[in-house]
C-alpha cells in the first residue's frame, strides 16, 4: 500500500545531493557574512543525515539553501548544488517552483510556517497535488487522505476538514509532514521539526521520520542541536560549527570515537543519566565565532585547548579517519 | 549551612510549603453562558525545604509554569495556601512586598525578560532602587552582581540586552533576580533556550551561587537529565496534578508512576545501537481544559485497569519519601496490578 | 518602607568562581536604542528623501521674512492672476495680485503649526489615557475605552467640522476641534501597545520584585510604548493638515487675508479655469507636506522594527 507513494525513478545508488563547497553570504549589511563557508555533502536515496550544530552555526541556512529559500536580494549562494540531477543554482522561477516539493520538500519547527491558518489542511494538501500534477481536486483529496493516514493521524478522513490551530502540536506536525511529502520529493529537508514538541510527542515523530524515509526510500538531512536526536533519526552525522562542516562520519563513529576538538566539547558538555551529580560540568570555554569577523583559520581554534599556531592558517583539510569518516583539524589525534 | 538572619524556623522547616494550590482559568465571558475552563494547576501540595533543590518536570499543559506563576504571584490562585518559613502569606506576619523580595524567579527568554531600553546596569538596578536604595548604592549592588555571575560590569553593564549573547542575557536575568536577596529562586526553564556548551556554563554558575548565597531552588525543565543532575527531589507533574513527587535518583531510576517510566523511556539515547524502536505512550498530553475522569493518566496509560477510569488515585507514599498518584503503586488498591496485601497472600 | 538590604560585600567576597565563562561577545559598543534607529533611518534613501523636504519647507516657513521677495499681504489689481515663470512673479500672482511665492512661503507658518500642533498635544493626552487605561486595565480601562469608542463612530473629518462648527470659526478652536478628533485615535493605539507590553516577562520581572506601579510603568513600559505611539502620531500630522487645510478652506480656520495653504486654495479656486497651475499650487504645497511627514513616519517604523 506504500508503493504509490514512492517515487518511481528512485534509483538505488546515485548520489541525489551533490553539494560542492557551498558558500552562502549575507549582504546587506556593512559588509557582507559568511555564514556557511564552504560545505561538502553527499546523500545517496534512502539515506538520513544529521547535521549537528548550536545556534548560529549555519546549519539552518545550509538547509535553506539546498531550497533556494533564502531571500535571493539579500543572500549570495556558491559552489556547486546538484539534487537529483538538476543545477539547483540554475533552476528558473518555473522550474524552481516545480523543484521546491516535487523533489525536495522542507519541514520546519514551527508548522505555522507551512501550513495556512484560514485554509482546511486536507484542501492545502489536495492543491498542492494539483498545483504540481495537474490531478483533479478529488484526485488530490484521495491523495491527502492516503498521506494522512500514511501519517498516523487517527480518524483521518475527518481529520482532512481540520483547520491547523485545531490540532494539537504533534498532529500538525503530523498534518505538516503529509503536506511535504504531497508531490512524491525525493528528498526531505527537516529544521528541527521536534524542538518544540514535548518529548512523548517527540520520539512519535522521530520514529514516523524514519518509518517514512524507510518505506519511501527518501534521502533525509535533519538539522538538530541535540545529540540524542540526531542519532535517533541518522546513520551519518556532520557536526557544523561556525559555517563549516567540521566531522562528518557515521552516527556510530561521530558519537562513539568523535576526532574534532569541538564535537569532543560538545560531548562531554552533555548531561547523560550516568553524570556524577555535584560535579563541575566541562565547559567549552567562550562562545560560537562572531561570522562577519571569523577566526583567520580553523574557526574553533580561539576556543580550542589544543591549538596551536598553526591553526590559524587557513581552514584546516579533511584528515579522514576511516572510510566516510573526517574532520576538518590539524590536531587530530593530538590528546 | 543557612545562618541566613532571616530564618525562623530551623533547617527542619520547610522553606516553602504549597497546599491545595487551583487555578481555573476562563469559566466565564463566553458568548454563549459559560466558556470553557482550563484546570492549570488542579490542588498541588507540596513542600521545599530549606537549601534543597526540587526539580520539576512535566509536559505542556501540566501545570508547572502556572504553578511557578502562582507561588510568584504573577497569577492569583483561586484556593490554596502559601507558607514561606512557616508565616502564611497574605496574613500580617507576610504580606506581599516582603514574600515577594524572597522570592524571585528567572523566566525562560532571556530576551523577553529584558527590557530593550533599559542597559543591563539599569535593569539589574531597578529591583534594588524600588525598595529605597539610593541610586548609587543600587548602581553598586548591580556592578557586584554582575560581576557575580561573570559578566565585568565594566564591559557590559553598559550594554543594551540585544547586544550580548542568549547566555550572557540569561546571567543578566539570573543576577536581576538575586538583586533582592532572595531566598527561594525559581528557575522556569531558565536554560532551556540555551545551546548545549552555554547550557553547561549557566548551570555551573548556578551550583556555585546557591552555595555562597545559600539559596533554595525550585528548577523547573523539561530535561529530565538536567533536572536529574540539578535537583535533590523530583516533583513530575501531569495535568494540572502531581503525578510522583521524591529523591531524584529515586523517581528518575525507579519511577513508580508509569507517566514518568515513559518520560525517561522517550530520552532519546546518544547510543546508536540503543535507539528507540516504539513510542512509550501515544498521541499528545490531553487538553487540560477536560481532563479525563478518575487517572487523567489513565487514556494514555498502557497498564490502565477499569478501577482507574473511576476513581483517581491520591498522592500516596510509596517509599521513604517517595509518593505517587497510581493505584498499581498502593497495596490493596484493587488494581491487577498492585502489590498485594500481605494477609491476602 | 525602609531598606534593609544588606552590604553586597557581605555575599560578595566568597572567592569568584574560576573564569570559564568569557563568552566574548562578538558586539561593538552600545550605541543605544534610538542612537541605532537614527543610524538605521539615515540608511533609507527615501525617508532621508522625506526628511530633507520637510527640513527645508519647516525653514522656509520659519525664515519667510528674510527669503520672500515680496509683501505677502501687498496685492495690485494690474498684476493679477500672473502666470507661474513670470519674471516679478516666479510662481505668478493670485487673484488679488498678491505673490504667491511669498505666500506659500509665509503660508506654511500656519499651515505646519495648525497640523502639528493638535497631534503634539493629542500625543500626550492620548498616550497617557492610553497607558493608564493599558496598565491599569478593568474597569478603568472600560471606562476610558468605551468614551474612545464613541468618538470613533463619526469619520475624524466630520467630528473636525462639527466641532469646528460649534466652537466657532478660528485658529485656535480649529486647533482644539483637531486635538480632539485625534486623542481618541492616539488613545486606542497607546492602549493596546501598552496592554501588549504589560504581558512581557520584563513588565512581571520588575512588577514580582515588589516596584510601585508608577514605577514599574516609568522605568518599564513608557519607553517601550511611546516609540511606537511617536510614530503612529507623526503619520497623522499629514491627516491633521489635510483636516486644518479644509476646515480653513470652509472658513472654519484661518481668516483671509492670513496666508494659509487651504485657504489660499479657497480664495483661488475661483481662478482655475483662468490660470489652473497657481490654482494648484497651494495643493501641491500639502501634498508635499504631507506625504514627506508619511513618509518620514514609515521610515522611522521600519528603522524601529529592526531587532538584534
Amino acid at each position: 500500500m506504500n508503493a504509490p507513494l514512492r517515487h518511481p525513478e528512485v534509483a538505488a545508488d546515485a548520489a541525489l545531493v551533490h553539494v560542492r563547497g557551498l558558500t552562502v553570504d549575507f549582504l546587506g549589511g556593512r559588509k557582507p557574512v559568511r555564514a556557511v563557508g564552504g560545505v561538502d555533502l553527499d546523500l545517496k536515496a534512502g539515506e538520513a543525515l544529521a547535521l549537528l550544530g548550536e545556534s548560529g552555526s549555519g546549519k539552518s541556512v545550509t538547509l535553506r539553501a539546498l531550497m533556494r529559500l533564502l531571500p535571493e536580494k539579500r543572500t549570495r549562494i556558491g559552489g556547486t548544488l546538484r539534487i537529483d540531477g538538476q543545477d539547483v543554482l540554475a533552476l528558473r522561477k518555473k522550474s524552481l517552483a516545480a523543484f521546491r516539493g516535487g523533489t525536495v520538500a522542507m519541514i520546519f519547527q514551527d508548522p505555522g510556517l507551512a501550513l495556512d491558518p484560514v485554509y482546511r489542511i486536507g484542501d492545502q494538501i489536495a492543491e498542492a497535488v494539483v498545483r504540481h500534477e495537474g490531478a483533479s481536486h478529488a484526485q488530490g483529496r484521495a491523495r491527502a487522505l492516503e498521506l494522512f493516514e500514511r501519517v498516523q493521524i487517527p480518524s483521518a478522513a475527518r481529520r482532512l476538514d481540520n483547520y491547523p490551530h485545531e490540532m494539537s502540536g504533534g498532529m500538525r506536525q503530523r498534518a505538516m509532514i503529509a503536506l511535504a511529502l504531497a508531490c512524491r520529493p525525493k528528498v526531505l529537508l527537516a529544521d528541527e521539526p521536534t524542538t518544540a514538541l514535548d518529548a512523548t510527542v517527540q520520539i512519535q515523530i522521530l520514529l514516523l521520520l524514519r518509518e517514512l524515509q524507510r518505506d519511501l526510500g527518501l534521502a533525509v538531512i535533519f538539522v538538530t542541536h541535540d545529540v540524542g536526536v540526531a542519532v535517533q533519526v541518522a546513520d551519518r552525522v556532520a557536526v557544523m560549527y561556525g559555517g563549516h562542516l567540521v566531522e562528518v562520519g557515521s552516527s556510530g563513529e561521530v558519537i562513539g570515537a568523535p576526532a574534532h576538538p569541538y564535537t569532543r566539547g560538545l560531548l562531554a558538555s552533555r548531561i547523560t543519566p550516568d553524570s556524577p551529580k555535584g560535579v563541575r560540568l566541562v565547559t567549552i570555554p567562550g562562545s560560537p565565532p562572531d561570522l562577519a569577523d571569523p577566526p583567520p583559520g580553523c574557526p574553533f581554534a580561539p576556543r580550542c585547548t589544543l591549538a596551536v599556531p598553526a591553526c590559524d592558517d587557513g581552514l584546516p583539510e579533511r584528515v579522514a579517519l576511516a572510510p566516510g569518516h573526517a574532520a576538518r583539524c590539524i590536531r587530530v589525534g593530538a590528546a | 549551612m543557612t545562618l541566613d538572619p532571616r530564618d525562623r524556623g530551623g533547617p527542619a522547616q520547610p522553606l516553602l510549603s504549597v497546599s491545595g494550590l487551583v487555578k481555573h482559568f476562563g469559566g466565564k465571558g463566553g458568548l454563549l453562558g459559560r466558556g470553557p475552563v482550563v484546570r492549570a494547576v488542579d490542588g498541588v501540595d507540596f513542600a521545599i525545604a530549606k537549601g534543597e533543590t526540587l526539580g520539576v518536570v512535566g509536559e505542556s499543559g501540566c501545570g508547572k509554569s502556572t504553578t511557578a506563576r502562582l507561588l510568584m504571584q504573577i497569577n492569583r490562585p483561586d484556593a490554596g495556601d502559601i507558607v514561606f518559613d512557616g508565616e502564611k502569606l497574605g496574613t500580617r506576619a507576610l504580606d506581599l512586598k516582603t514574600y515577594r523580595r524572597q522570592v524571585q524567579m528567572v523566566f525562560q527568554d532571556s530576551y523577553a525578560s529584558l527590557n530593550p531600553r533599559l542597559t543591563i546596569e539599569e535593569t539589574v538596578a531597578f529591583g534594588p532602587k524600588a525598595h529605597g536604595l539610593s541610586a548609587g548604592a543600587a548602581l553598586a549592588r548591580a556592578h557586584d552582581l554582575l560581576r557575580r555571575v561573570g559578566l565585568e560590569p565594566r564591559r557590559f553593564g553598559g550594554r543594551y540586552p540585544h547586544e550580548v549573547s542568549g547566555g550572557q542575557r540569561q546571567r543578566v536575568n539570573i543576577a536581576r533576580a538575586l538583586a533582592l536577596e532572595p531566598r527561594l529562586l525559581i528557575l522556569d526553564e531558565a536554560v532551556s533556550a540555551l545551546d548545549k556548551s552555554v547550557e553547561a556554563q549557566v548551570l555551573n554558575l548556578l551550583d556555585d551561587l546557591k552555595r555562597d548565597f545559600g539559596l533554595t531552588y525550585m528548577f523547573i525543565s523539561h530535561d529530565l537529565n538536567v533536572v536529574r543532575f540539578m535537583s535533590d527531589r523530583v516533583m513530575v507533574m501531569y495535568l494540572g496534578k502531581i503525578a510522583e513527587i521524591g529523591p531524584a535518583d529515586d523517581i528518575l531510576k525507579a519511577p513508580r508512576h508509569p507517566y514518568t517510566a515513559a518520560l525517561l523511556a522517550s530520552q532519546p539515547s546518544t547510543d546508536p545501537a540503543a535507539r528507540i524502536e516504539e513510542a512509550p505512550l501515544t498521541g499528545d498530553p490531553p487538553n487540560p481544559i477536560n481532563p479525563p475522569p478518575g487517572c487523567r493518566f489513565h487514556t494514555r496509560c498502557r497498564f490502565a485497569a477499569d478501577l482507574c477510569r473511576t476513581r483517581e488515585p491520591g498522592l500516596d507514599p510509596v517509599a521513604p519519601s517517595h509518593l505517587a498518584a497510581c493505584h498499581m503503586a498502593v497495596e490493596g488498591s484493587g488494581h491487577p496490578q498492585a502489590p498485594t496485601l500481605p494477609m491476602a497472600a | 518602607m525602609t531598606t534593609t538590604l544588606t552590604p553586597v560585600e557581605a555575599t560578595a567576597s566568597a572567592p569568584l568562581p574560576p573564569v570559564d565563562l568569557a563568552e566574548a561577545a562578538p558586539v561593538q559598543a552600545g550605541r543605544g536604542y534610538w542612537g541605532s534607529v537614527l543610524s538605521r533611518l539615515a540608511r533609507d534613501p527615501v525617508a532621508m528623501g522625506a526628511g530633507i523636504v520637510i527640513l527645508c519647507i519647516v525653514l522656509a516657513a520659519i525664515f519667510a521674512p528674510l527669503i520672500a521677495p515680496m509683501d505677502p499681504f501687498k496685492g495690485s489689481m494690474v498684476r493679477r492672476l500672473r502666470h507661474v515663470g513670470d519674471a516679478t512673479y516666479w510662481l505668478g500672482s493670485d487673484e488679488l495680485g498678491r505673490d504667491m511665492l511669498s505666500r506659500l512661503l509665509y503660508a506654511g507658518r500656519l499651515s505646519l503649526f495648525m497640523g502639528v500642533l493638535p497631534v503634539i498635544i493629542a500625543f500626550f493626552i492620548g498616550s497617557g489615557l492610553g497607558i493608564l487605561a493599558g496598565y491599569a486595565g478593568g474597569w478603568v480601562n472600560t471606562l476610558i475605552m468605551r468614551v474612545v469608542d464613541v468618538f470613533f463612530a463619526f469619520p475624524s473629518v466630520l467630528l473636525a467640522i462639527a466641532l469646528s462648527g460649534a466652537l466657532g470659526a478660528g485658529i485656535l478652536n480649529a486647533i482644539v476641534s483637531l486635538t480632539v478628533v485625534f486623542v481618541p485615535q492616539i488613545t486606542r493605539v497607546a492602549e493596546s501597545v501598552t496592554v501588549q507590553i504589560r504581558g512581557r516577562d520584563y513588565v512581571e520581572a520588575a512588577r514580582v520584585s515588589g516596584a510601585h506601579p508608577v514605577t514599574v510603568v516609568r522605568v518599564q513600559v513608557l519607553g517601550n510604548v511611546l516609540g511606537p505611539v511617536f510614530v503612529y502620531s507623526t503619520s497623522l500630522i499629514s491627516v491633521s493638515m489635510i483636516l486644518a487645510s479644509g476646515l480653513s478652506f470652509l472658513g472654519l480656520g484661518v481668516k483671509p487675508p492670513e496666508p494659509e495653504w487651504g485657504l489660499m486654495l479657497n480664495t483661488l479656486r475661483t481662478a482655475i479655469y483662468v490660470n489652473p497651475l497657481v490654482a494648484a499650487l497651494p495643493g501641491v504645497m500639502i501634498f508635499l507636506t504631507s506625504i514627506s511627514f508619511n513618509l518620514l513616519s514609515d521610515g522611522l517604523r521600519s528603522a524601529m522594527e529592526v531587532r538584534q
